[in-house]
């Protein structure tokens, strides 16, 4: 497959034709359509290797997530960063080049934590391999992290290894009616008290704090914090990660603001119902008009991050930010180097 | 002609102090931590803010004049040894603490700020930062931010990469940029994920002004089990054991005997002389979840074989336990003139083929050599002592160490898990990468410091010079490393 895939990089590259790279499609809302051949990556799939002592899997890009998440479920393990799948037949690879991480990402790390080496096919037809297969590993750039969540403009990437973390002995989600400002100042002072907390999430009116981790700790911590029990968590907390909660329901745009944790509660959308506060303050979505945007990259920019249209944008530069010009001049070379035939799309 | 110019030039941007060119001045910067490699710079500047460094950038950027960067010199791979031709950049007088955010869990910090120091600021807010090197009462965060740097507690916790929110950078022209965010986005939408790329970096892509950290809430308790073996590969076993019962230690470190003689003569930790290999393993959490993890572990330890177990009672006990392990390295340069650490990765499964391997090399190469181990993540460090005053014996011990890094690529691991390639493992770099894969490594260099003025000839080596690399081995049959450096 490699081989092929390399012959079609290559003819397209002498041929000045475009290739989209596409996996199950689950995630195709995040970037424009692509031109020019599909190179679908389900051909390359499976597990390369997953010794479980080792804490670490090496899957191929078309493998679903789902298949690795039972294998690893299988040994008692997890993807630590909760990966929304958004999509029955959701990729690894797709995983990895989209760079998303759900409701664990403020208490375990983000997909790229996890990143221990990725192989990948360049804009010429090169297959090179960065990063290995062990925890540490310092030899040369992080070319492995660079490539986490730069959405198939670098190149096509064909394997990752992760590294892996034990599932934990017990979960409980507890409840609590509470106000957004309240909850901010809640999911923030619970984690720093140094609570077993892996995940937050405030929607209409209600907080909501996994607890998970060793049994004792878990108990402790519900002594300590209250709130009522949430009888279906494990369904509550999915859907929340796939975006099922009807929060996320109808047509409207959903906008994502990434923020300092501890921003205060700013009425972006036109009421709290329609904001949502995740990832302990971290992440906040609103279900508003994207001609808001302007006003709220403001607000997000004054609180040490930014915003974009994650689901209905209509354009891209309502899904991405401006780069400082000296970072986007370097970003413009990298690309170059990765992709000097301009085979894969553009940054944008 | 420019070269004067230069000077003057250099001289009109910083305070007379901060600006050393006299030989008896620049003396302390000759080498880093790995003190066999010495040279003295064009000259020393210490910027006092990040307006001073960036102008000296600029400066050095319009006359094309080489820029080391330097922390506080406790590097081990020889990163920050200076070239006659550079400008040594210090931050060793950019070390304030700017701003603590205990609620966010967040700390800013300038670069010359130590690792330490910053777990002590922010004590009373019950945070701490979690990497911890070996070097952490010296090291600087800049340092760690370049290398970056790992510690006995990073299987938990995490690597520097998995602590930093938000750097602020100059870059080679002098340009100013803010790379992540307060947030907890690595790249903003759209962007590449640079946060990770300026990480370990080396000082070969900009120099860092302002780290913004992320701390960890402290534990309310730690407690550490100290277990005796009657093999290596037994200890080494053990460790998967506990992986396998899935738990995540906090800390899991092995020492053999050599290592363990060493230490117990320098600090007397209390470790078991008779045992083959010992084994750390840290537990840390509420008091109910520790007791938890630590009968486990102690249940774990004793069927994998363990000869003897001693739990932590209090924190003296623990940190007793610790001192030990944390002092390999010097206790090892008190039983021998010299020592040379190196600092592979393997899959821990490999870990009985590569100490028997490191054993025989031993013999091969008349060397004695200590191993310290952090066991949970598979990163080696042998300690290969030797006697710089003795003909031959440096050469040995560099011949020695690149046959063990060699191993670690094949056995499916790396050349280098937390000290960096700097110039010491330089040309392992051809064994471990291809030459589109070091080519690509340079443009990526490119595309940050167009005219290669960031701490050049170190971490990433030419093609040339793998391919001379290449010819000597086939040639001798066996490597003869850092063939071309100057040696002192």
């Amino acid at each position: 497959m490699i081989e092929s895939w390399q012959n079609q990089i290559k003819a397209a590259a002498a041929k000045g034709e475009k290739l989209t790279i596409h996996g199950s499609g689950s995630k195709s809302f995040l970037a424009p359509q692509g031109q020019g051949e599909v190179l679908d990556t389900r051909a390359h799939a499976g597990i390369v290797e997953y010794d479980p002592k080792e804490l670490v899997i090496v899957v191929r890009c078309g493998t679903a997530i789902a298949d690795v998440e039972k294998a690893m479920a299988a040994a008692d393990q997890m993807l630590a960063f909760e990966p929304p799948h958004f999509g029955e037949h959701a990729t690894m690879g797709g995983m990895v080049a989209s760079s998303l991480s759900g409701p664990r990402r403020p208490y375990s790390g983000a997909v790229r934590d996890f990143v221990l080496g990725c192989k990948v096919i360049d804009g010429k037809g090169d297959h090179l391999s960065f990063g290995g297969k062990v925890m540490k590993n310092v030899a040369g750039f992080d070319v492995s992290r660079l490539l986490t969540g730069s959405l198939g403009t670098l190149g096509v990437i064909t394997e990752v290894s992760f590294k892996c973390l034990p599932l934990p002995k017990a979960q409980q989600t507890r409840a609590f009616e509470m106000d957004a400002q309240s909850a901010i100042v809640a999911m923030n002072r619970w984690y720093a008290e140094a609570n077993p907390v892996t995940a937050t999430t405030w929607v209409n009116g209600k907080l909501y704090v996994r607890l998970a981790g060793a049994e004792p700790a878990v108990n402790s911590a519900v002594a300590r914090l209250g709130g009522e029990a949430l009888s279906d968590d494990v369904d509550w907390w999915r859907d929340w990660r796939e975006q099922s909660h009807a929060f996320f329901g109808g047509d409207g745009p959903l906008i994502r603001v990434s923020c300092k944790s501890t921003a205060q509660w700013g009425d972006l959308a036109n009421g709290a119902d329609m904001q949502a506060i995740d990832w302990g303050g971290a992440q906040r979505w609103l279900r508003t008009a994207s001609i808001a945007l302007p006003a709220i990259r403001e607000w997000a920019r004054a609180e040490g991050g930014h915003a974009s249209v994650f689901r209905g944008a209509t354009s891209q530069a309502e899904r991405s930010e401006s780069l400082q010009p000296a970072l986007s001049e370097v970003s413009q070379k990298i690309k170059a180097s990765f992709d000097p035939y301009n085979v894969f799309p553009s940054l944008s | 002609m420019q070269s004067a110019s230069f000077f003057e030039l250099l001289a009109a941007l910083l305070p007379a102090e901060n600006l050393k060119v006299a030989e008896e001045d620049m003396r302390p910067y000759e080498c880093d931590g790995l003190s066999m490699y010495r040279a003295l710079p064009k000259c020393v500047a210490l910027p006092e803010d990040e307006a001073q460094l960036a102008a000296v950038m600029k400066l050095c950027h319009m006359h094309r004049i080489p820029v080391v960067a330097r922390g506080a010199g406790t590097g081990l791979s020889g990163g920050a040894m200076p070239s006659p031709d550079a400008l040594l950049l210090s931050t060793a007088k950019m070390m304030r603490l700017i701003s603590v955010d205990p609620l966010a869990c967040t700390a800013v910090v300038q670069p010359g700020f130590r690792n330490l120091a910053i777990s002590e600021a922010v004590s009373q807010y019950g945070l701490y930062y979690a990497p911890d090197p070996s070097s952490q009462i010296a090291c600087t965060i800049g340092g760690n931010v370049a290398e970056n740097s790992g510690g006995v507690h990073c299987l938990k916790y995490g690597l520097t990469v998995h602590n930093i929110r938000k750097l602020r950078v100059v870059l080679m022209t002098g340009d100013i940029v803010e790379i992540g965010s307060d947030a907890l986005d690595s790249a903003s939408p759209g962007g590449y994920d640079l946060l990770a790329l300026m990480i370990g970096s080396e000082g070969l892509l900009g120099i860092v002004t302002e780290v913004t950290v992320k701390l960890t809430p402290k534990p309310q308790l730690a407690q550490v089990a100290l277990a005796s073996f009657a093999s290596v590969e037994a200890a080494g076993a053990a460790v998967g054991h506990i992986i396998a019962e899935g738990i995540i230690p906090a800390g899991l470190e092995m020492m053999d005997k050599v290592a363990t003689e060493a230490v117990e003569g320098f600090v007397h930790a209390g470790y078991d002389l008779n045992a083959e290999a010992i084994l750390l393993c840290e537990s840390d959490g509420t008091p109910e979840e520790v007791a938890d993890e630590m009968a486990r572990v102690a249940e774990v330890l004793r069927n994998a074989g363990a000869t003897d177990i001693k739990v932590s009672q209090n924190e003296a006990e623990r940190l007793r336990y610790w001192s030990g392990r944390k002092n390999a390295f010097p206790a090892t340069g008190r039983i021998s003139p010299d020592y040379y650490c190196m600092d592979g990765t393997i899959p821990r499964a490999q870990l009985p083929r590569v100490l028997n391997v490191i054993a025989e090399l031993s013999t091969k190469y008349n060397l004695r050599c200590a191993n310290v181990f952090h066991a949970g993540d598979g990163n080696l460090h042998p300690l290969i002592m030797f006697d710089g005053n003795v003909p031959g014996e440096l050469e040995r011990a560099e011949e020695f160490g690149a046959e063990i890094l060699e191993l670690c690529v094949e056995v499916g691991g790396t050349i280098t898990g937390e000290h960096g390639v700097g110039v010491e493992k330089i040309n392992q770099m051809c064994v471990q990468f291809s030459p589109k894969e070091l080519a690509r490594m340079h443009e990526i260099k490119h595309a940050f410091d167009e005219h290669g003025l960031l701490n050049p000839g170190k971490a990433v080596p030419t093609l040339h010079r793998c391919a001379e690399f290449g010819k000597m081995r086939i040639g001798k049959g066996k490597p003869m490393p850092f063939a071309d450096l100057p040696r002192f």
